[in-house]
């Protein structure tokens, strides 16, 4: 198991440094530095010195990927590339175009973006898993056909509709907790509440019918007939057996979210005002900030990668037949 | 009159052409027509197929465009579509601001000089309802006057619909006859559904019409615009997203994924390696990075496009293909995966000792046998990337703000439910089009997809078995 994950560990560098040549191709053969620094400084009437005066600051007065006029390894780490992606490796993201710490900022940010993702994504799954397992349990008859017709009809909803919908009805109309905003400390509850609880009713409709499926794939296995034939009774039979081998799959299939959960979620920070790191990404994206944008895409990377390690680690955990090797 | 194809356009009949000429290519072969036969036999599939024909068929009269003659001799650089021309009035007929749906009067009061005296007063519209002289007294029956007439028509409409279904299904028996069959449901189709389907359709969307001429159905936005236009015109963009992008993917998907599941070795290590870097890339970010490149170009490049309607149509199009990067790497794996188990099948391995070129072994023996899995993914993906469209306009990293889309239409709408009265028509025409578009789209690929997944099939012909021979056929 240590071997296989060493193995997985190394295997993400090459991996990673993909992801890093691809952000920088996207973000420099598209556009070169002189055009980055004529869109920062405003697109009429720069001087080509304040060009070259910009690039000087942000470093991207080199070569994109091979310095010529360097002698040795110098050709290739005396480039942009080189050193932008070098330091990402190193967790050093350098500074946001206004001047802040990128670290400190991501640091600072992933607190609240958690304090809205983990819960959303904890409720989320034990009420899809509730609802699904009901459907499950009145299967084949009128509660389960409207179930899944409105599970339908809810996935077909614009999570935007969610959001707005939520908000005017419970923030503007009933005036029960705040539009939006954010505190820190017990009083960012009554922030949270309305966020997570729309993500976690615009998740329903998809995850509930999901897993609704993946019961049904079980409570159709040889060893359900054995224990209902038993004469087991049906509910014992579905929580006792059907819930627990469903929800296996369930749980390994979700263990691939849970790093990305810090990233956030740009919607439903921008829409309420967390500074958490969804709304940061967002406002680097407005403002066109390519260095934030490059950080967070390489730390996103980084924990999708780390979220699929962990779903390894738990088919192990939950199926003792699977070895890792 | 210039016809101008933009990009979207060209893709679009091509795409029209390409499912014509396959309908026409496997209406003459049963195993290729088998499982669309049983998506016809579906009631939900076929009713929600009705829908999704009539916003195809919006979005395709959207689709031909072209530009009027300015007067002067030379072409505007406006760029209309047919269906612009047929609902020029609503197009055309903008009032100055907001103005509720059905309202005669103007939402916002305005300085009007009464008797020489400034008065702040809500002045009439320039066109809803201009026609009446008391609009408080004479708009209900002037707007049940107008619903009853195009309801005759649309009940015309749809007899001749009838009847010409009737006499196409009639094969030798009576029209009566066959329209009763169809009436009572006796055939394997739910014709019945369909037409029932088609009539509300009539009966909601030729008043619509009718009235629109002369009254703002769905009311008007900020600017004035009439926003059951802008809510049709929003659906050719919806469209294109949720059928180009899987257009634009689909030979990435299925040529890699195939290739590297059958010849497997170093080709199969370094297409592994290529999806899984873009696939460890969140997707939301991969998208929101590309399109942010793509807009700085766009800017710094101005002199590339010619119009407007140019510059945000080639927009859409790489909004698709963006879409299209970051998605086709499921369908990829998926596709792997199979050929990795149809290259040990042994109709495969006789071919090989048949010494069948690789080319031909996997155009003529694996593409076919993997084609399920691509058009499910496809149907499938529609409805997301439709509402994804929604979203990433919305974020600012969708189509381009001069470009009619639902996302577009809720950004600009955003602020309007905070004001005082509220308006509230916008967001509700865009969501009650977008959501009725994504329910169809996603109810048809679930009938899609019954039909076509042969582990859906597999089960079910075990059953069969299982109750004719009263045993586990294993």
């Amino acid at each position: 198991m240590i071997a296989y994950l060493a193995r997985r560990v190394l295997y993400a560098i090459p991996i990673l440094l993909g992801v890093n040549l691809f952000t920088f191709a996207l973000f420099f053969v598209a556009n070169s530095p002189d055009d980055m620094a004529r869109l920062q400084l405003g697109i009429k009437r720069v001087t080509p010195e304040a060009i070259a005066i910009w690039k000087h600051a942000h470093g991207y007065d080199k070569p994109l990927f091979y310095n010529g006029a360097d002698q040795g390894l110098q050709r290739f780490s005396d480039t942009i590339f080189f050193e932008k992606s070098a330091s990402m490796f190193a967790f050093d993201f350098g500074r946001a175009d206004d001047g802040r710490d990128i670290a400190r900022e991501i640091r600072m940010r992933a607190g609240p973006s958690l304090e809205i993702a983990l819960p959303s994504f904890v409720i989320g799954m034990m009420t899809n898993i509730t609802f699904a397992l009901l459907m499950a349990f009145f299967r084949a008859t009128l509660l389960d056909m409207w179930g899944v017709v409105l599970c339908v009809a809810a996935m077909s909803i614009s999570g935007l509709f969610y959001i707005i919908g939520g908000q005017f009805l419970v923030a503007k109309l009933w005036h029960w907790v705040p539009i939006s905003g954010f505190e820190s400390g017990l009083s960012s509850l009554k922030f949270v509440i309305l966020p997570v609880a729309i993500g976690v009713v615009s998740g329903i409709g998809g995850g509930a019918r999901w897993y609704r499926t993946l019961f049904l794939e079980e409570i159709g296995r040889d060893y359900v007939r054995t224990a209902r034939s038993k004469g087991i009774s049906e509910l014992a039979v579905l929580f006792r057996h059907v819930a627990r081998n469903g929800l296996i799959p369930i749980l390994t299939g979700a263990v691939v979210i849970i790093p990305s959960l810090f990233i956030g979620s740009l919607i439903l920070e921008s829409f309420f005002g967390i500074p958490g790191l969804g709304s940061y990404t967002l406002d680097a994206i407005n403002s066109q900030d390519f260095a934030v944008v490059r950080s967070m895409v390489f730390i996103g990377s980084l924990l999708n990668i780390l979220g699929l390690m962990l779903t390894d680690i738990s088919y192990t955990v939950a199926d003792p037949r699977i070895r890792l090797q | 009159m210039k016809p101008v194809i933009l990009w979207t356009d060209g893709l679009i009949f091509l795409l029209i052409f390409v499912l014509c000429a396959f309908a026409w290519y496997a209406s003459k072969r049963p195993h290729l027509s088998a499982p669309w036969k049983k998506v016809g036999e579906s009631r939900s599939g076929m009713i929600s197929a009705v829908v999704l024909m009539f916003f195809v068929g919006i979005g395709f009269l959207d689709s031909l465009h072209y530009r009027p003659a300015d007067g002067k001799g030379a072409w505007s650089v406006q760029v209309l579509s047919a269906f612009d021309a047929l609902a020029s009035k609503m197009r055309t007929r903008t009032e100055t601001t907001y103005s509720a749906p059905f309202a005669t009067h103007s939402f916002q009061k305005e300085a009007v000089l009464v008797d020489g005296k400034p008065e702040r007063v809500y002045p009439r519209l320039k066109y809803g309802g201009a026609e009446l002289h008391d609009p408080a007294r004479d708009e209900i029956p002037d707007v049940a006057k107008r619903v009853l007439a195009s309801w005759g028509w649309a009940i015309l409409a749809w007899i001749a619909a009838f009847v010409a279904l009737a006499l196409a299904l009639a094969k030798g028996r009576s029209l009566k006859m066959s329209a009763a069959m169809i009436l009572k449901g006796e055939s394997n189709h739910p014709w019945d559904a369909m037409l029932y389907t088609l009539l509300a359709l009539f009966l909601i969307f030729f008043p619509a019409f009718s009235l629109s001429s002369h009254y703002h159905v769905f009311g008007t936005d900020k600017v004035g615009q009439d926003v059951f236009y802008l809510a049709l015109k929003s659906i050719r963009t919806g469209l294109v997203i949720g059928t180009l992008t899987t257009l634009v993917m689909l030979p990435f998907a299925i040529w890699l994924g195939i290739l590297a599941g059958y010849l497997g070795g170093w080709i199969d290590d370094v297409i592994q390696y290529i999806y899984t870097t873009l696939n460890s890339i969140p997707s939301v970010l991969l998208i929101v990075a590309s399109v942010l490149m793509m807009q700085v170009y766009i800017d710094s490049h101005p002199s590339l496009f010619e119009t407007m309607a140019e510059r945000a149509d080639l927009r859409l199009l790489f909004l698709c293909m963006i879409l299209g990067m970051t998605s086709w790497t499921e369908l990829c794996r998926l596709l792997r995966g199979e050929a990795l188990k149809l290259r040990e099948m042994d109709y495969i391995q006789a071919a090989q000792a048949f010494g069948v070129s690789h080319l031909k072994i996997v155009t003529r023996h694996i593409l076919p046998n993997v084609m399920h899995i691509v058009l499910i993914s496809v149907v499938m993906q529609f409805s997301s990337l439709v509402l994804a469209e929604a979203v990433l306009s919305y974020v600012g990293v969708g189509v381009d703000p001069s470009m009619i889309s639902f996302g577009t239409m809720i950004n600009a709408a955003r602020l309007e439910m905070a004001r005082e009265p509220m308006v509230w028509w916008s967001l509700a025409a865009a969501f009650l089009f977008m959501f009725s578009m994504v329910l169809a789209a996603n109810l048809f690929a679930d009938a899609v997809r019954d039909a076509f997944d042969p582990r859906l099939q597999t089960r079910s012909a075990l059953g069969i078995l299982k109750r004719v021979i009263g045993r586990n056929p294993q």
